[in-house]
């Protein structure tokens, strides 16, 4: 009989540390239906299938719900007409076709090659600039030295929102990520939360982009916002602001997590990490097999449109799937020996950036930013050692990594 | 030691079949002797990027080497084509008078494109699209701004081809017989489509009609003549009337070959006249017609890039296999395309389809996935610029699902069946594949 509580001991915090086993056990039933109702996908076959099918649909948000505030008016009027809004202009990891291929065109044509080789120049002085304030300390507080602030340095830059004003979004960034997290999305005061910090940040984003049209400059932001030339299509406001908060939550709360599972499994294979130090060519390996080996997103969540038979099974029309892709990732059925970590391990199709339709935009982006950070770290950190193993958690259990990682060191080089 | 120790394997063709078929032969551990004959002076090349991104200047001709991906340890003997078999004495001659001997035989000769064979064809300035030499000779004719291009043929090459030219800015007029773009491949109701994409970018498509002959001034190409009686200035033609099968050399083999392919079993092993298969004989690639399984053994040649590869790889597994350990070769065609800014792909045959569907996406839109049904089956699908959903609709077509064959798929419009516009049986069904580029002379 298989387990029908095995999501629910996934997204149990005390797990966060080792969810492995838990997958392992998974995969005794490829496609397994749970207590709730959601059938959890965990094989690589299976979720390699699913991943391209067409009756998967992302649109699988809870309807955006707002607090009453007791004023008649912003309970029956104006907030119904904003949560309407809200759900028809989700940004586009939650969209479908047509919508979700407009949008992602108009990202991609801005996320340019030219703009991600510049960003390797600005990443290579970031991170050491980063490493430099670390001099004369004995630890290094991986995720708040360098992990966090890196990424989100490098995305602010990108898409044009000024450095400075950062603080003030940190929090909501991270708020907002979790409408990836079951828990908080079906939780009611959770999804307030969410709506309510969706407003905040879309007050924010409103006027940055109205500043952006009144001078452009050379960030994606200016080129999403510019106004078309003849006939061409231009985005919608509403859009363009769900698509710069996608863009800026994602890059917060994404690449935070590769640098400091990487920095992890490195400092938990030595060899490993004196090989990369020795020859950082084998960054591009290294790279691939941590995000199969500790990616920094586990799983996603779709809705099927219809019945759909895989492996074996048949999810019904209408019911929720969970696709684990990091349980994919360590199938023994695709990968040999998958809970070594082995950057020397060839044909590596794992699902660290997803794959299918919403493929990661910015995987590119944070293939740089994880070799440069990585790369440097293994060169001039002297005598890494981790301070506690396991390290602390963040809550969530899809956008999974450590809330901070201690590193003692004998110096900077 | 024995025969395969001592004389070795033989692979004729060293394109990408032949390539790829002597790395699986090395991967899957023979150490013998291991000789790659071809034509071409080069090592293996990639062609499909001749008539897309080498035309259209982005990549240098040189760029297009085949990485191999296995340590060979072969003898390369190149610029020298096999011009007989001898299966008694087991020898190959080559041009140079020179004989091979061979314990097993891997014919990977491919296909040549077929040349101009109407009035015309020594005058200067009409290219065919088929090899390195090929593409950098169009490539320096184009440099020099032609006035005009014809492009005689839509099919896939002759429609990269305008796009290329039209990319580069030039007049483009492309000639065809049928209504539409690729209509033996695609059919006339997918073909409209691209014919408008077609026009939309600049190209003159010019339906229904033919050319008759082309003649020139000082031996260079100035004018076609079409079957109506217009005449067209140009000073630049490019030939896409398809391909013919490299099996002349094969004449006086023995082996059932013909302009149309050399016939094998399923197991990729060539045929004798006499209806054997020759145990140590295996053909792969464009040349090879063999029944597929997945076509209820219909005998069958794929000209695609997908099918070289795959075919050589199984040939090469069977070839090291015994007698009583052949596998049969089962294959779903494959092909993609890039033109005028959209990329096409294909899963399955069209042949014989009888009934078209748009699955997701809209026509109107020029971006939809659309399946093919013959008699109630899924036999293809097509990606029009829509190509991630794809793999689905290939398992679809793989698994013989009914057509149409995933419901209630994310945009998906109310589903109709089309007429896909194909056109009827061949004159002759055993050429199978080779006509579906477009026939015309």
């Amino acid at each position: 009989m298989p387990d029908e509580t095995l999501f629910a001991q996934i997204l149990d915090p005390k797990n966060r540390a080792d969810p492995y086993p838990l997958y392992a056990r998974m995969r005794e039933t490829p496609v397994s239906r749970q207590a709730d109702g959601s059938y959890l996908v965990s094989t690589h076959a299976a979720l390699r299938s699913l991943i391209f099918d067409p009756r998967l649909s992302s649109e699988d948000l809870p309807p955006s719900r707002r607090p009453a505030t007791g004023n008649p008016l912003k309970d029956w009027i104006l907030n119904p007409i904003r949560n309407r809004v809200v759900n028809t202009h989700r940004p586009l990891i939650f969209r479908d076709p047509p919508d979700h291929d407009t949008l992602r065109g108009f990202v991609m044509k801005e996320f340019t090659i030219a703009r991600v080789r510049d960003a390797h120049a600005k990443v290579a002085t970031l991170v050491d600039a980063l490493i430099d304030k670390c001099r004369g300390r004995d630890t290094v507080c991986l995720v708040d030295d360098l992990s966090y602030p890196l990424p989100v340095a490098v995305i602010c830059e990108l898409l044009g929102v000024p450095e400075a004003d950062e603080r003030q979004f940190h929090a909501w960034a991270t708020r907002l990520a979790t409408a990836l997290e079951p828990d908080a999305r079906h939780d009611e005061a959770g999804r307030r939360e969410i709506a309510a910090t969706f407003d905040v940040i879309s007050d924010y984003m409103r006027r940055l982009i109205r500043e952006k049209r009144r001078h452009p400059a050379d960030d994606m932001l200016s080129g999403l916002a510019a106004r078309g030339g003849r006939g061409r299509p231009v985005m919608g406001d509403i859009d363009l602001i769900s698509t710069a908060i996608l863009l800026l939550v994602a890059g917060h709360e994404t690449t935070v997590n590769l640098i400091t599972n990487g920095m992890l499994t490195l400092l938990r294979h030595p060899d490993e990490l004196e090989k990369l130090k020795a020859d950082p060519e084998r960054a591009p390996r290294v790279i691939e097999e941590i995000l199969r080996y500790e990616p920094p997103v586990h799983f996603r969540t779709r809705k099927a449109l219809g019945a759909i038979a895989v492996a074996g099974a048949t999810i019904p029309a209408g019911s929720s799937v969970v696709l684990m892709l990091a349980a994919g990732n360590r199938d023994p059925a695709r990968f040999t020996q998958p809970d070594r970590f082995d950057p020397d391990r060839n044909d590596n199709q794992h699902f660290g950036f997803g794959g299918g339709l919403h493929y990661c935009v910015g995987a590119p982006l944070a293939r740089i930013e994880a070799e440069i950070a990585l790369v440097t770290l293994c060169r001039r950190l002297v005598a890494p050692r981790l301070l506690d193993d396991p390290p602390p958690y963040r809550a969530g259990a899809s956008l999974r990594g450590p809330k901070n990682l201690g590193i003692t060191i004998a110096g900077i080089a | 030691m024995t025969e395969v120790q001592r004389l070795g394997i033989v692979v004729v063709g060293a394109s990408l079949a032949g390539l790829r078929g002597a790395e699986a032969l090395r991967d899957r551990g023979y150490d013998g002797p291991l000789t790659l004959v071809g034509d071409e002076p080069h090592q293996p090349y990639d062609r499909p990027p001749l008539s897309k991104h080498v035309l259209a200047g982005e990549l240098p001709p040189e760029a297009t080497v085949l990485p191999q991906l296995s340590r060979l340890r072969a003898r390369w003997r190149l610029g020298q084509p096999a011009v007989a078999l001898n299966r008694e004495r087991r020898v190959l001659h080559r041009a140079d008078g020179a004989t091979l001997p061979y314990a097993k035989l891997l014919i990977t000769t491919g296909a040549r494109a077929r040349t101009w064979p109407g009035e015309g064809a020594d005058l200067a300035g009409i290219f065919t699209i088929r090899t390195l030499e090929d593409a950098r000779a169009l490539w320096s004719a184009l440099a020099c701004r032609p006035n005009r291009v014809i492009i005689v043929g839509g099919g896939l090459i002759g429609c990269e081809a305008a796009s290329c030219c039209r990319d580069l800015g030039l007049a483009v007029t492309l000639v065809d017989p049928n209504p539409t773009p690729l209509a033996r491949l695609l059919g006339t109701t997918i073909g409209a489509t691209l014919a408008e994409r077609m026009r939309g970018a600049g190209v003159d498509f010019r339906p229904k009609t033919k050319v008759r002959a082309f003649s020139g001034e000082a031996g260079q190409v100035r004018r076609a003549h079409l079957a109506g009686g217009e005449v067209l200035e140009t000073d630049l033609v490019i030939v896409a009337l398809g391909a013919t099968r490299d099996t002349g050399w094969l004449a006086a083999a023995g082996l059932a070959a013909d302009a149309g392919g050399l016939t094998c079993d399923g197991a990729c092993r060539a045929i004798s006249i006499a209806g054997e298969p020759d145990p140590d004989i295996y053909a792969a690639g464009d040349v090879a017609r063999w029944p597929n399984p997945l076509y209820g053994d219909r005998p069958m040649t794929v000209e695609h890039w997908g099918n070289a590869v795959d075919q050589a790889r199984h040939a090469a597994a069977n070839m090291l296999a015994s007698a009583s350990d052949q596998i049969p070769y089962r294959h779903l065609p494959s092909f993609w395309s890039s033109q005028f800014g959209l990329n096409i792909k294909l899963a399955g045959s069209t042949e014989g389809a009888d009934a078209l569907a748009v699955v997701q996406g809209t026509r109107a839109s020029q971006r939809f996935l659309a399946v093919y049904g013959r008699a109630g089956r899924t036999v293809a699908a097509l990606s029009f610029d829509q190509a991630r959903w794809l793999p689905a609709y290939a398992e679809a077509v793989a698994a013989g699902a009914s057509f149409p064959p995933i419901l209630g798929a994310t945009d998906q419009p109310r589903i109709e069946a089309l007429e896909p516009g194909l056109p009827g049986p061949r004159r002759s069904p055993d050429r199978g594949a080779a006509a579906l580029e477009t026939a015309h002379a």
